[in-house]
């Protein structure tokens, strides 16, 4: 168990292992997205309320949910670096924090734009608007904290106290459409029931939110190797496989 | 098909541009982070592979000076 645990947090296996990942996430992940949406797009039937300006769900759900999955594992890892002071645990955190707060964008401007056909606005103070506003603010104070301290250790140690910190907003993200009366619509997956959409169109959608991770995947296995080569320039490893790599 | 002609899935019955503005921001965005990902691993290995080289230039040069201990009488 132990083993594992080093080897995981070993930065030379991590890359080698990104590696051969990285092809399959990518072309996996881009084909069931493109298969989402574009069945999302042109064979999905319209909706009997909101018209085709519901088609937004397409990528709108897909980007939301993972924008809370990314804080969720950024918190994750953070804990790690606390605990067992995983280097490897910074270094995704660092890496994904900006994919994150595109994505977090993402939610929010493709939110804004259904919502106005929908709601007749573009933006409300509204609790799931506002909490998912916060947390693209907590992504943005963890790409400046992160760029600020440029002690590798303190850097990490304050970068996982913030990230931990924020991770309440994520229940209020989460809860805000129940505990609140509302203008956005409930959740549209949710695990304990089955959807309230026919598979004609949750089908779709569940097919965009699996492709949008496995880019997530790769986009992070990429990221992770940058920063990863950025910190080890010095060692053996890392010469010998820029050399290997040829010209 | 839940459109009868191509000028109808483009129109989405009026809902067109908000539909297309978002999926057109939405892969803008998605390919500029994935570019600018893969340009700044180009960008690093490129930087050390310089770092080496320049070291390793400096290592086989042949010195320039050399230091000859200069034993001064003890007279």
């Amino acid at each position: 168990m132990w083993q594992i645990f080093h080897k995981l947090g070993s930065p030379k296996w991590f890359f080698g292992i990104a590696a051969t990942l990285m092809p399959w996430l990518l072309w996996v992940g881009v084909a069931m997205l493109a298969a989402g949406i574009g069945w999302g797009l042109a064979f999905a039937p319209q909706d009997y309320l909101q018209g085709n300006s519901y088609r937004i769900i397409f990528i709108h759900v897909p980007a939301a949910f993972l924008a809370q999955s990314v804080y969720i594992m950024m918190a994750v890892a953070g804990l790690v670096t606390l605990v067992w002071r995983m280097k490897l645990a910074d270094v995704f955190v660092k890496a994904v924090a900006p994919v994150g707060a595109i994505l977090t964008f993402l939610a929010l401007f493709t939110g804004a734009v259904w919502g106005k056909p929908t709601w007749g606005t573009w933006w409300i103070w509204d609790a799931r608007l506002t909490s998912m506003l916060i947390l693209l603010f907590l992504y943005f104070g963890v790409i400046a904290l992160g760029a600020a301290i440029s002690d590798e250790k303190s850097s990490a140690r304050a970068v996982a106290v913030l990230v931990l910190v924020g991770v309440v907003n994520i229940p209020i993200i989460k809860y805000s459409v129940e505990w609140w009366n509302t203008l956005h619509q409930p959740a549209t997956f949710k695990l304990t029931e089955k959807p309230s959409m026919p598979p004609e169109m949750w089908v779709p959608l569940l097919l965009s939110v699996l492709g949008l991770y496995l880019v997530f995947g790769w986009l992070a296995c990429l990221r992770m190797q940058t920063e990863i080569l950025l910190r080890e320039g010095r060692t053996r490893w890392v010469k010998e496989l820029i050399q290997a790599r040829g010209s | 098909m839940a459109f009868d002609s191509f000028g109808a899935f483009i129109a989405m019955e009026g809902h067109g541009p908000y539909v297309w503005s978002c999926y057109f921001v939405f892969f803008v965005l998605m390919g500029a982070i994935a570019f600018w990902s893969l340009r700044q691993r180009r960008f690093v290995i490129a930087q050390q592979r310089r770092r080496m080289n320049s070291t390793q230039v400096r290592n086989t040069s042949p010195a320039g000076a050399s230091f000859t201990r200069i034993e001064p009488s003890q007279d």
